[in-house]
């Protein structure tokens, strides 16, 4: 497991250029793409289960959905973070990306410190030090849980066999 | 006590006769914008749509504007799938290539109007708070699920009340202002809030609002909102739509902000946003005689035919210089007829400029202008992340319209004061 850390403001551009967006949509087109423009040696070196501490304001700009859809792909366990941006953050929520906003946890991080994630406790590990970090809303849990928006929807949609319209 | 645009206008949505700052709410939105982008929201869903159709047909607006005309065979397809699938359910609010940048089209066909709710695949959705909306971005995902069900869930936002004080001195303009802003509350500093502009509006006129709306996301806003007042419905009018066709929210006198902010905006210069984030601002004067290599006018930002007529008034009878490409881009076709007809057109291609077709130009790095490594560009669109116009190691900076064209003459930043006399 390896923890990629980034600084503050890291844009969409940052994550995916915006030059690939309408060209480039599905998991493998977007893997080889990943943080081109910010870390040249993430694409080749990350591996399921790694995770990203990051500061603040992550992934603001574009509403591009290619970086979450990337780092789902690639096996990101969780990015851990001082603060997102906010369609960054919904669509984290709908791809079933876990985000962590825990700005104690992105400060006590040192190079080389292991990090781990207790998603049931609701606390992030760094370092053998536990940081609480605030559960979501039960309705976006709801569809963080069942593995995004579109299994969430077509459960939905199943369930009632026409369009969701009240 | 009393409730924020942002409070009203969701409760509204939610049928509930109040929405607290924080609460989730189930909505329904009047429209839901996409773009190129509807090739792969479809995609995604192709199967469900089969199953179960479209929820609602009035609801999605699609503008070919991102990639037009298609570069390659990819794009082409993309656009072949989405006019197939407008065919397909009769979609009445298609507009091909050629028509405008998506934002434009959706306030300048009426389609968002005061008191209305609007989501849409693409961070500048925030624009149309310009009109009194309630407009903030999605991704392709969400979009997606939209189509199939005409729902989705929103966090009543904190709000930020921005107060503009005073006058702003030409040829300083909206864009100036909104520049200042972002540099006073910084990248994040809005982060999941809704912005509301108040004070001394009524100079600003509906394009002016709307470079300012469309900004809102620069500084992490979920939305921006003007009040509706004279100018606002005087627009409307000019579109044919009279107040009995829409409802405008306001916020209450005593409504609860997270923070106000005094914008007093005599103070405020030409500015310009340097590398690599737009919340790095300075007055233009602190960077002029910076060379550049490109000149780009336009966007959605800031193509519409006041920024358009700012940029004749300031090329007529000059020379675009020899080092500089000025790439210029009406922002709709309605736009372009208009510019030709008042002449800016005609003076802009003849002090060397080049016209783009109405959309995103080379702002999104895909095409029609994109930079080589070492090259700077000055731009009226609405970010300079590094890499964003295709190459990670040019240079972008954000300046108005009235910017870019006194440092086209001159093949550097410019204050556009030295151009033109108050």
């Amino acid at each position: 497991m390896k923890v990629w850390r980034y600084g503050d403001d890291v844009n969409t551009d940052m994550l995916f250029p915006g030059k690939y967006t309408y060209t480039c949509s599905t998991a493998e087109e977007i893997k080889p793409h990943l943080l081109e423009d910010l870390d040249p040696i993430f694409a080749k070196g990350v591996q399921k289960g790694d995770l990203i501490v990051a500061g603040k304001n992550f992934g603001y700009g574009s509403s591009r959905e290619q970086p979450v859809v990337g780092l789902v792909a690639v096996g990101i366990n969780a990015i851990i973070a001082d603060s997102y941006a906010r369609i960054f953050y919904r669509s984290s929520i709908n791809q079933g990306l876990l985000l962590i906003e825990c700005p104690a946890a992105v400060k006590a991080y040192r190079t080389g410190d292991t990090v781990s994630v207790d998603v049931e406790k609701s606390v992030v590990i760094v370092g053998g030090r536990s940081f609480p970090f605030p559960r979501l809303p039960k309705e976006i849990l709801a569809i963080r849980d069942a593995g995004g928006l579109l299994p969430y929807t077509r459960a939905r949609l199943k369930q009632r066999g026409s369009c969701v319209q009240p | 006590m009393g409730q924020t645009f942002a409070e009203k206008i969701l409760a509204h949505y939610a049928n509930k006769p109040d929405a607290a700052t924080g609460e989730i709410v189930t909505v329904h939105p009047d429209h839901l914008l996409m773009h190129d982008n509807a090739a792969p929201i479809v995609k995604k869903i192709a199967s469900d749509l089969d199953t179960y159709g479209l929820c609602n047909t009035k609801m999605p607006i699609i503008v070919l504007d991102h990639v037009i005309p298609a570069s390659d065979e990819k794009t082409a397809t993309n656009h072949q799938l989405i006019r197939t699938f407008v065919n397909k359910y009769k979609l009445p609010y298609f507009y091909d290539i050629g028509e405008g940048i998506c934002h434009q089209l959706v306030v300048e066909k009426g389609l968002a109007l005061p008191g209305q709710l609007l989501l849409g695949s693409d961070s500048h959705t925030c624009s149309y708070g310009a009109v009194g909306a309630f407009a903030t971005g999605i991704d392709r995902t969400e979009a997606a699920a939209l189509l199939l069900t005409g729902e989705t869930w929103l966090k009543v936002p904190k709000s930020i009340r921005i107060n503009l004080a005073g006058t702003i001195r030409q040829p300083v303009s909206a864009k100036d202002v909104v520049l200042w802003v972002i540099g006073q509350v910084g990248a994040s500093g809005a982060d999941y809030c809704s912005v509301e502009y108040h004070g001394d509006i009524a100079q600003f006129s509906v394009d002016d609002r709307f470079t300012i709306a469309n900004m809102a996301v620069e500084m992490g806003a979920k939305n921006a909102v003007f009040p509706v007042d004279k100018v606002t419905t005087k627009y409307l009018q000019s579109l044919q739509i009279t107040s009995a066709q829409y409802k405008a929210v306001a916020a209450d006198s005593d409504a609860v902000y997270a923070s106000t902010r005094d914008i007093a905006m005599e103070e405020i210069p030409p500015m310009v946003a340097v590398p690599h984030h737009v919340d790095n601002v300075k007055p233009v004067a602190e960077v002029a005689g910076v060379h550049l290599h490109q000149c780009l006018i336009g966007t959605c930002s800031n193509g519409r035919l006041s920024d358009l007529k700012v940029t004749a008034k300031i090329l007529k009878g000059k020379t675009v210089n020899r080092g500089i490409r000025l790439l210029v881009l009406p922002a709709s076709r309605q736009i372009y007829l208009d510019a030709l007809k008042e002449g800016y057109i005609d003076i802009i291609v003849k002090a060397g400029g080049v016209i783009l077709p109405p959309g995103c130009g080379p702002c999104l790095g895909a095409h029609q202008g994109v930079l080589a490594p070492g090259e700077r560009c000055l731009s009226t669109s609405n970010r300079n992340f590094k890499g964003r116009m295709g190459c990670k190691d040019a240079e972008i900076y954000l300046a108005s319209p009235a910017t870019v064209a006194a440092s086209a003459i001159h093949g550097v930043i410019t204050d556009p004061r030295s151009e033109v006399k108050p």
